[in-house]
């Protein structure tokens, strides 16, 4: 071995008590440091100063939100964990969907990686949360991303909004998973800050459920994928040399680059891996790398493991250990392999041509040792790196701005005395609502997301949920939503994060499914401002409270801060994941009525709630408070699509969100380019509320859904028995086409051609949105408002 | 924790296996080899088509030395080898492919071959059919369901079509822009070898609208969209070519594709 | 027309996923010997005109900031072509 460093051993550390270490430069804080001294009874070595230093930072540890995640674990009842096979703490929680199959999903950030280099940070992001699937030993099946950017006139969101578009969608279409859906955002807020969300699924048998724990003493430990790079140690670059006080320039990459090809390898190899039964226990490095992987695995199983870290195949030959212990480098698996499946594990690695190199083995010491060239390096208790690190009690309190902020209510501004009212004003509201950045068609995106490969895609956007089936025989399958709203979470975090698990539990049994599990993805500011910690405080209960209300319990997530600017943090946003099931996909709702005749029937009441809304943000307002949120209300309308999903009393069905009842009714309409005659006179009536409100209100617990003549009576029946508002609001307005022009009829939805529908559809009568008394819009016109928004600025 | 032996048995699912979970599906008809390479991402659904069809799918690893006495073999989509260098043209050098370009060739009954999306470029970089593909001409990834003109209903893949019928299916790709030199395009126009075309507004800016092409013989076709993805009705486009004419708009129901799939049993059975 | 010609490269301690599967596609067609493969980009800059130091430097202006991403990517070279021989290196070259 070529000497290139001096190389720091364990006897080296004891001996030299009073070398001074980069402590600081690699984020631990003084007390941390010192507790690392008492932990070892010596200074670290520089590689354990190295796993110390990641595996105790924000993100490894949770070290501010730990004492306010452990509300998700107390809140959970017995009863919320009857379909939960493993819960929070492992790489990803498993639900049982029946019929001996599991799901497995998980939703994660990779926020600033995404800043400093989109296309690679949000490739990366969905390649990193897919291994997380995958070592669950599930075979990934879709996956969703919820994105947040700035103004979409900023000349910085051209940069980042197509790079983090053609990231994702690049690493999972090569990948092979359907994107199912998602969130796309526009606000300054987050002009500093974009939030790159990526949640991915995956499902099993019960009995291929696997753990990342290391257990069997003389079992092997495996390195395999990627060769390890210097990826994402830039900012340690201090560890470039053992010695430190070497001035040896650093060439550490500050971004890594995703292999999506080198991941789908991976993908089939593990899946092989796991149906041959040759690996006991599988972990994925993603942060942290082999240091979180080691110690983790090691303090799941037996309590010890011995590696020999000159075994890693590198990349980069001039990395030091401490380098090698945190690389980040993308597609890697650590697994734990019996000494007599090793030969069959080197089979299947051989036939997918992925890299592997044994490191060492499993051991019941408790201890941790890591060698170099056969000298120890490290000698640690495996729990103290991965699990015991500091735990800290953030203060926080209730900003004293927002006081004031509540009580600017958006129908004491201005802006409101100047709202819409005439039918032609509300017109041209409905068109300016549609057309803006949040409400607008997300096409633009979409369209460069594989939605079909697998072809299991029940549904996918634009529908409340993507709908995936699992089970080909029986149709048994699983629907997604991701939600949050950053302003409403800005107004009242306690509100606001209990709202974005109302609505993404509210689309998935629009689409039909039951809700069954929530991950969570809380983005926020610096947990070090007070302010900031409170509104993550205050959410997580939130959250928690009605996780507990709804008895959907949190099976695991990933917290993000710092997500802050010049001192200015992000709105809060708590991006919620929720998982429903389906006995049979087939059954499922999709967002668009289709059948000439049915009624239209709007479920639930509207008040006067407008504050933090999709019209008060065009008009530049943020204050007041949002909408109340009845987590009971919500429970009876999601039984209520979930029954009449199951029965076939509804054919369309769209919750009502941001843009109210006006965003609910066009997108409706344009999902199948099918018109509407809709009258809103008697919902004014019964709930006290004018044209403008009905239409742009945000009150929560609604849904507009589509009834079959035929079904009338039992839908409103089974309204009426249950004491849930229902009204009546129109007819779905598609006639038979004349059989001289049929071949026409089919095109003009989304997805198809558009220029063909124009070519042939003039003799026809144009479809319309007919809010009768009030206005009518050709869909025509609806359509070019909806989807040119985007390609207008991103091309 | 212990990792139990499993035999996913009479449940498999495609979800949990790979190709072959569909291989053997079909008590009878003929046997339809399914090609993965390395990053091969459509194979199952590629099987599953051919099992809905009536064939037999029969999965084919690409460093393999022997085509299993498949009858026909489809080369499906994805990004082998990430599509990196050029899409397909590394795959095209697999030990399979060499086995795969003599039986396209023999003189007699010649092997049926579809190459779909990355398949389709595979071919191309195997010169087993002319042109090539380039970035599509708006530079991005692009899903969306596709309205095409069947313009030779007499290949081993169409023959279950009528010429001139229109079928939707999707299309989905970023290399999608068909280009060859005038000349070839000419030949491939005259004599009857553009097989598929894009209808209405072209999407990606192939040459000539053009979206799939065969070889003289007729038993290899390649394509650019995704017959494949459209063979179920659930899991489809949400408007398909003959299914929309009746006035009412369907979720998902478009099963065009698998006109292809039955072709290609089709002609096995007469030829 | 004279041109200027720029070349880009990842940057070498970045991963370079593309080089890597062409490494390994170059021994399974029997071509060896060959350690390492990395892909990068050429532009070709065709120059309205005579080509002074002002248009080269707004090459290289335009090579580090648009043609390249400096967080993962190099510009290896910024060189005029000689003309005469459009496929070759040329002479002229200015760094």
């Amino acid at each position: 071995m070529t000497e290139k460093f001096n190389l720091d051993t364990v006897k080296n550390a004891a001996t030299t008590p009073e070398t001074e270490l980069p402590w600081a430069e690699l984020g631990l804080k003084k007390n941390e440091f010192k507790r690392v001294v008492e932990i070892l009874g010596r200074r670290p070595t520089a590689a354990e100063l190295a796993m110390y230093s990641v595996m105790w930072s924000e993100h490894c540890s949770y070290k501010s939100s730990k004492v306010h995640l452990r509300q998700f674990g107390d809140k959970v009842t017995e009863a919320m964990k009857e379909h939960l096979l493993v819960g929070i703490g492992e790489n990803a929680g498993v639900v049982d969907i029946g019929d001996d199959w599991a799901v497995t999903f998980k939703i994660e950030s990779h926020n600033s990686p995404s800043m400093v280099e989109p296309f690679q940070g949000a490739a990366t992001g969905v390649g990193g949360i897919v291994r997380d699937i995958i070592s669950m030993g599930a075979r990934p099946v879709a996956v969703m991303d919820a994105l947040r950017f700035g103004a979409i006139d900023h000349p910085d969101s051209q940069r980042v909004v197509h790079g983090v578009v053609s990231g994702v969608g690049s690493y999972g279409n090569s990948l092979g998973l359907p994107n199912i859906g998602g969130e796309v955002v526009f606000d300054s807020a987050y002009q500093g800050n974009p939030l790159v969300n990526a949640l991915a699924v995956g499902v099993m048998r019960h009995e291929d459920i696997r753990l990342a724990n290391a257990s069997g003493v003389g079992n092997k430990v495996v390195l395999f994928g990627a060769r390890t790079g210097g990826d994402g140690i830039g900012g340690a670059s201090v560890l470039a040399s053992e010695s430190f006080d070497d001035t040896k320039p650093s060439k550490r990459p500050a971004v890594q680059v995703g292999d999506p090809f080198a991941e789908k390898v991976l993908i089939e190899c593990c899946l092989e891996l796991f149906k041959a039964s040759v690996v006991e226990g599988i972990q994925d490095l993603g942060a942290a790398g082999i240091s979180c992987a080691t110690s983790e695995l090691a303090s799941n199983g037996e309590g010890g493991m011995h590696v020999e870290l000159t075994n890693v195949l590198l990349r980069d030959p001039t990395l030091t250990p401490g380098e090698i212990l945190m690389s980040e480098s993308q597609e890697r698996m650590m697994a734990v392999v019996t000494p007599e499946n090793a030969a069959a594990f080197e089979a299947i690695m051989d036939k997918w041509n992925v890299e592997y190199s044994w490191l060492g083995e499993v051991t019941n010491t408790g201890r941790l040792i890591i060698e170099w060239d056969g000298e120890e390096i490290v000698d640690v208790d495996p729990k103290t790196v991965a699990h015991e690190g500091p735990v800290y009690e953030r203060p926080f309190h209730r900003p004293e701005w927002l006081d004031r902020l509540q009580s600017e209510s958006f129908t004491a501004s201005s802006q409101y005395r100047d709202r819409p009212q005439s039918g032609a004003e509300l017109s041209a509201a409905v068109l300016e609502l549609i057309s803006s950045p949040n409400m607008c068609s997300k096409d633009w995106v979409t369209n460069q997301y594989d939605r079909y490969v697998q072809g299991n895609t029940a549904l996918a956007m634009p529908d409340d949920a993507g709908v995936i089936r699992v089970d080909e025989q029986t149709g048994l399958g699983i629907a997604l939503s991701t939600d949050a709203n950053g302003r409403y979470s800005y107004l009242n975090p306690y509100e606001g994060a209990r709202l974005a698990l109302a609505e993404a539990y509210r689309n998935v049994a629009t689409s039909g499914a039951k809700p069954m599990a929530v991950s969570d993805c809380l983005n926020f500011g610096s947990p070090e401002d007070p302010e900031v910690m409170w509104q993550f405080a205050e959410s997580i209960r939130g959250l928690a409270d009605a996780c507990q209300e709804l008895g959907v319990p949190v099976t695991g997530g990933n917290v993000s801060l710092y997500n802050q600017t010049g001192g200015v943090a992000i709105p809060p946003t708590p991006v919620v994941g929720v998982l429903g099931v389906f006995d049979d996909v087939a059954r499922r709702t999709p967002s668009g009525w289709r059948h000439d005749g049915q009624a239209i029937y709007l479920l639930g009441t509207t008040a006067h709630e407008l504050d933090g809304s999709e019209w008060a943000n065009l008009r530049g307002h943020l204050g007041g408070q949002p909408p109340a949120v009845d987590l009971s209300v919500e429970k009876m309308l999601s039984e209520l699509l979930i029954n009449a999903s199951r029965d076939g009393m509804i054919d369309a069905a769209h919750d009502l969100s941001e843009g109210g009842l006006a965003a609910t009714l066009a997108e409706m309409a344009l999902r199948f380019n099918v018109g509407a005659r809709v009258g809103i006179d008697e919902l004014c009536e019964r709930d006290g509320i004018d044209a403008f409100t009905a239409l742009f209100s945000e009150s929560q617990g609604r849904a507009v859904v589509s009834v079959a003549r035929s079904e009338e009576v039992r839908f409103t029946d089974m309204c009426s028995a249950r004491g849930f508002p229902h009204l009546r609001i129109g007819v779905v307005d598609n006639p038979p086409v004349p059989v001289s022009s049929a071949a026409s009829s089919g095109a003009g939805r989304p997805g198809v051609d558009q220029s063909w529908t124009e070519d042939h559809h003039e003799s026809l009568a144009e479809p319309t949105l007919d809010v009768q008394g009030q206005f009518t819009l050709s869909l025509a016109a609806l359509r070019e408002a909806h989807e040119g928004t985007l390609p207008a600025y991103f091309g | 924790m212990t990792s139990t032996a499993q035999e996913t048995g009479s449940t498999a699912s495609p979800v949990e296996d790979s190709v072959n979970a569909f291989e053997g599906a079909s008590v009878a008809g003929a046997r339809i080899g399914v090609v993965t390479f390395p990053g091969t991402l459509d194979d199952r659904d590629a099987a599953r088509a051919v099992a809905l069809a009536g064939g037999t799918a029969v999965s084919l690893w690409h460093g393999d030395e022997t085509l299993k006495d498949v009858d026909a073999v489809v080369l499906p989509g994805g990004f082998s080898y990430g599509d990196y260098l050029r899409a397909g043209a590394i795959s095209r050098f697999a030990p399979l492919m060499d086995k795969i370009i003599n039986a396209a060739k023999a003189p007699s009954a010649p092997l049926p071959v579809l190459g779909i999306c990355n398949g389709f470029q595979v071919l191309t970089e195997a010169h087993l059919l002319p042109g090539s593909m380039i970035k599509n001409e708006n530079l991005h990834f692009m899903c969306r369901d596709q309205r095409l003109r069947v313009e030779n209903a007499s290949t081993s893949w169409t023959n279950q079509f009528s010429t001139g019928q229109e079928i939707v299916i999707p299309l989905k790709n970023q290399d999608g822009q068909f280009i060859a030199d005038a000349h070839v395009l000419d030949e491939l126009e005259g004599e009857g070898r553009v097989v598929f075309r894009y209808e209405g507004s072209n999407p990606n800016g192939s040459r000539r609208g053009i979206a799939g092409i065969s070889n003289a013989a007729g038993n290899v076709v390649g394509l650019m969209p995704h017959p494949e993805h459209a063979v179920e009705p659930g899991f489809g486009p949400d408007s398909s070519g003959s299914d929309a004419r009746f006035g009412d708009t369907p979720l998902a129901s478009g099963t065009d594709g698998l006109g292809l799939f039955t072709s290609v049993l089709h002609s096995l059975v007469t030829r | 027309m004279p041109r200027i010609v720029v070349d880009v490269m990842p940057k070498p301690e970045i991963l370079d996923p593309q080089g890597k599967a062409i490494a390994g596609a170059l021994p399974r067609i029997g071509l060896s010997g060959f350690s390492e493969v990395r892909q990068g980009k050429r532009f070709e800059l065709t120059v309205d005109g005579e080509i002074t130091e002002e248009v080269l430097e707004h090459a290289r202006t335009a090579a580090t900031t648009l043609l390249s991403n400096p967080v993962i990517e190099d510009v290896t070279r910024v060189e005029v072509l000689d003309d005469a021989s459009p496929a070759d290196d040329g002479a002229g070259a200015v760094r």
